[in-house]
């Protein structure tokens, strides 16, 4: 691990500001991030778990600047990008990607694959005409389709396939970096083991490296070298995975490992006569 | 948990036509509930575990919709059973709780009125009884406040404690049986281990049966007896809790065990995976369905093999392959020692 | 809760005020100051003689600055002390000689439409698919289609001229003879409650359609609810929400004159017609004030539909606030 980090957030917050409409008098501003530092280095995946309200998609949106953060920085590769301004930045949005929840909402059900896919080669001029083709076509190679699936439209797929196919867009432009934000959990349980594989299949590859984003811990630390725990806007604990999830010291992660599910049995049984959780 | 079974399916099958074709969602389904046990029906999507949840409680009926075979309910056959008949089970007897406790509520009517309204659906109360009924019920499904908040809108409780008022609701006439259609899957994980928690308090102190519909294995350790895993419409694999969790003998669930990810044990280099995705019911696979991908398929398998229990010392313990049970023993990849 | 919904209503009637008081900027630019011209030419009428344009321009005030014209303009529109220069008549008298009947029309036509619409709806979709629904979803198209005058007059005439069932036109007081009165406004109410039937149980038939795959109403039927219960308390209820709102919409129009067609036909000599003969004259004085009366039937109903789309959806007047 090299010494400057590919990604880093220092500070980040985005604040929404309720009852600016008809209904409410004002108030509070809802604090969706509210600080949060975190770092990324290349070819890392560093996993962000919280559960719903967290704040995790927002900060993920505000990393891209997807919506606009209220204060704080985000340094990649050592340049700050909230300053930038959307033209300057737009350069740099090819190496940073995102995939998207829902496999189905992500991808516009009036294009055909070939076209979501290149899309992003043709909007940065990386690739045109029969190159174009090409490239495409390896891509969707690469995610486990088939070349010749790009004169097809996303509902024509199955959601794990959708998914393959937002994976494939994610990584027309070879980025450096990727946000995958639940990138499996609207997919049926069978499918999961096989897009988190290709997840890191594709890491191993090509050395991209992954901020990692759901609320299910055990996903999370199955792919993450490095985890961080989110909890109302704040990152409440961070550190090498496998400590974390070992030695949570923050009340609020043992509060989530405890509420996991032990698909075991036995083990259950034995957590619940010893006063284990959820009693 | 001897005796009669309180809830008896035999020869199941829903068909429904669409524009396509006709989708058979259930395929001759065979289960039971015995009286105050958790029945946890494992399956994702195309399963048919749903449609069997509805389709028990006579929701799947319509104008495209072909239902076969027999359920029966403390004698009564709820398939055959007139409109009227089945109305009166419901909510009374049978009590549903469905997965998205935010759009299982009506958003305009206040939440105690809502359950007051199922109590006098089916009995002869006073408003002020059963809407005393209702805070008692908010109350033991651990809303705080409950009298105050029996006055509030859907809207107004986060997804937890709006799915406890679902339950709230569904226990209001004292059902014998519960049915949970994914209650747990639209919520947080600490908030799901409260509902699983309260499922099984239910179950323990009132003897309740409960059928525990879910895609969440891993969810099923924690308050099944027994367990039926679904796929593509059949039954593939059914058993008591430790015997589907400590000797799978189906292919299918060797995979779905196997792809739970487990917080208590080092990590694997690699998830084991599933290959290829769950059927199309408008042309679905001859023979076993789960054959396109099965590692172990062979010749026998182009026949749908029959459900039944192949190891002699568990005789409730049955699978639908064809596999012999040294074969499956040997070549099932996961740990089930769980020691 | 009261609360939050009273606020509401405050700020929403604060907000009719304002758009009021641009009603009648606006108002008063279209027809003084936005055409070229003399604008006291223009109100004189067809053969104004330079006496007559010179006192409007006095009385008027048209060599003022501009917003002193407005505050005159104003004034004269609500002091009912406005006079056409045409009919010579005092236009707030006409007005409000016309209101009654214009009422009449609405109201009635209003009742109608929304029982039946109501009916035809429910019907329509509770058969969904079936000879019936075909044949309603018909009827309801060309309802929608036929224009009002046309029908307005086939009905006089077939029903009234030929038939001697009804009667061909004219308005009776209702304290004159209430059976006359409403003898008189069977065929106009008809006429106008046609086209929106059409319309409404439409909407309604889609709405109920709609609601019916809710995740509620299955859950209302697995709570063991009779079927007609889950029909009314919850479908219907949820369905009719937006009908309402539109129905708040339509018959503020309705109210505020819009039935011109209906009022000619019929020749009821309410607020419509009487803004059909103004405009045909140009009569300006006239055209500013029915102006100004629509403008506020309309706001004011737009703002009670609001009002009660918030009394009647909680998810809009609570919003926010998550508690436990």
């Amino acid at each position: 691990m090299s010494g400057e980090p590919l990604l880093e957030v220092r500070g980040l917050a985005k604040h929404f500001d309720p009852g600016a409409g008809l209904f409410g008098r004002g108030g509070e501003p809802v604090r969706a991030v509210d600080g949060v530092d975190l770092r990324v280095a290349t070819g890392e995946t560093l996993g962000l778990v919280g559960e719903s309200g967290s704040g995790k998609s927002t900060l993920c949106r505000a990393i891209l600047r997807l919506v606009e953060p209220t204060a704080g920085s985000v340094r990649f590769e050592g340049q700050e990008l909230t300053e930038l301004s959307q033209r300057r930045l737009r350069p740099l949005r090819r190496h940073v990607q995102m995939i998207f929840q829902n496999p189905s909402a992500s991808l516009n059900p009036r294009k055909r694959v070939g076209d979501i896919v290149g899309a992003p080669l043709k909007l940065h001029g990386l690739a045109s005409g029969a190159e174009l083709h090409r490239r495409v076509g390896e891509l969707l190679g690469r995610v486990g389709l088939s070349p010749e699936h790009l004169g097809r439209y996303p509902h024509e797929f199955s959601g794990g396939q959708r998914q393959r196919i937002g994976i494939a867009r994610a990584l027309a432009t070879e980025p450096k970096l990727i946000l995958a934000d639940e990138p499996v959990s609207a997919l049926d349980v069978s499918i999961r083991a096989q897009i988190v594989n290709l997840l890191q299949d594709i890491q191993d590859e090509m050395g991209i490296a992954y901020l990692f984003v759901a609320h299910d811990i055990g996903i999370v630390r199955h792919v993450s070298d490095r985890i961080a725990v989110m909890h109302r806007g704040r990152i409440v604990e961070q550190g090498q995975t496998d400590q974390v999830c070992e030695q949570p010291r923050d009340p609020y992660t043992q509060e989530l490992l405890a509420a996991v599910p032990v698909p075991d049995p036995r083990e259950a049984r034995a957590r619940r006569s010893t006063g284990g959780v959820g009693g | 948990m001897s005796g009669a079974p309180l809830l008896e399916v035999r020869e199941l099958a829903v068909s429904f036509n669409t524009e396509e074709g006709s989708v058979r969602a259930v395929d001759r389904l065979d289960l039971d509930v015995a009286p105050g046990e958790v029945l946890a029906v494992v399956g994702e999507s195309g399963s048919g575990k749903s449609v069997t949840a509805l389709t028990l409680m006579g929701l799947s009926r319509g104008p495209n919709t072909r239902i076969s075979g027999s359920v029966r309910f403390d004698g009564i056959d709820l398939i055959a059973a007139r409109d009227e008949e089945l109305r009166r089970i419901r909510g009374e007897r049978i009590a549903m709780v469905f997965q998205d406790p935010m759009t299982s509520l009506d958003p305009v009517y206040r939440v105690g009125d809502q359950i007051v309204e199922q109590i006098r659906a089916h009995r002869e109360t006073s408003r002020e009884e059963a809407r005393s009924r209702a805070i008692e019920l908010l109350d033991a499904v651990g809303i705080p406040d409950a009298a105050s908040r029996a006055d509030a809108y859907p809207h107004q409780f986060s997804g937890g404690m709006r799915q406890r008022v679902m339950i709230a609701m569904a226990l209001s006439l004292d059902p014998s049986l519960l049915i949970a259609d994914e209650p747990t899957t639209a919520l947080d994980v600490t908030v799901q281990a409260q509902i699983v928690a309260l499922l099984r308090e239910l179950n323990r102190a009132r003897g309740l049966s409960v059928v525990l519909i879910t895609h969440d294995i891993g969810l099923v350790a924690e308050v099944a007896d027994r367990v039926a895993v679904m796929y593509a419409g059949r039954v593939v694999e059914q058993g008591t809790l430790d015997e589907v969790f400590y000797d799978p003998q189906h292919p299918y669930t060797w995979g779905l065990l196997g792809s739970l990810t487990r917080i208590d044990r080092p990590r694997p280099e690699r998830l084991p995976q599933i290959p290829g995705a769950p059927p199309s019911l408008l042309s679905p696979p001859q023979g076993c369905h789960f054959r396109p991908r099965c590692a172990h398929e062979f010749e026998r398998c182009a026949q749908v093999p029959d459900l039944e229990a192949r190891l002699a010392e568990a005789p409730g313990h049955l699978d639908r392959c064809w596999l012999d049970p040294v074969e499956k023993r040997e070549r099932r990849p996961i740990e089930v020692d769980g020691s | 809760m009261r609360g939050a919904l009273a606020r509401f209503a405050a700020r929403r009637l604060a907000s009719m005020v304002l758009v009021l008081l641009a009603v009648s900027l606006l108002v008063f630019a279209i027809f003084n100051v936005l055409p070229g011209g003399d604008p006291a030419v223009r109100m004189a009428g067809k053969i104004p003689t330079e006496t007559q344009v010179e006192a409007i321009r006095e009385e008027w005030g048209f060599d003022e600055p501009v917003y002193v014209q407005y505050v005159t303009t104003m004034e004269k529109l609500f002091s009912g002390d406005l006079v056409s220069y045409f009919t010579q008549l005092n236009v707030t008298e006409e007005i409000l000689k016309g209101a009654p009947r214009t009422f009449a029309l609405a109201i009635g036509a209003a009742i109608i439409w929304m029982v039946f619409a109501i009916a035809l709806g429910l019907y329509s979709a509770m058969r969904v698919g079936t000879l019936s629904d075909r044949l309603l979803t018909v009827l309801a198209l060309i309802g929608i289609s036929m224009p009002v005058f046309w029908l307005g007059i086939l009905l006089s005439h077939y029903l009234g001229y030929e038939a001697g069932i009804f009667p061909t036109g004219e308005y009776v007081e209702f304290l004159d003879s209430p059976t006359q009165w409403f003898w008189h406004l069977v065929l106009p109410w008809f006429t106008l409650a046609v086209l929106f039937i059409g319309i409404y149980s439409r909407v309604l038939r889609s709405n109920i359609l709609e609601t019916m795959d809710e995740d509620y109403v299955r859950a209302a039927r697995a709570k063991g609810l009779p079927e007609r219960q889950v029909l009314l308390k919850h479908v219907l209820r949820n369905s009719l929400i937006p009908i309402v709102t539109l129905w708040g919409l339509d018959f503020g129009a309705v109210i505020g004159g819009a039935a011109i067609l209906t009022e000619l036909v019929f020749s009821l000599q309410g607020v419509g017609q009487y803004t059909a003969e103004a405009i045909e004259q140009l009569d300006v004085p006239a055209v500013m004030a029915v102006t100004m009366y629509g403008a506020f039937f309309i706001v004011i109903f737009n703002a009670l539909v609001d009002i009660a789309y918030a009394a009647l959806d909680p998810r809009i007047r609570l919003e926010g606030r998550r508690q436990a």
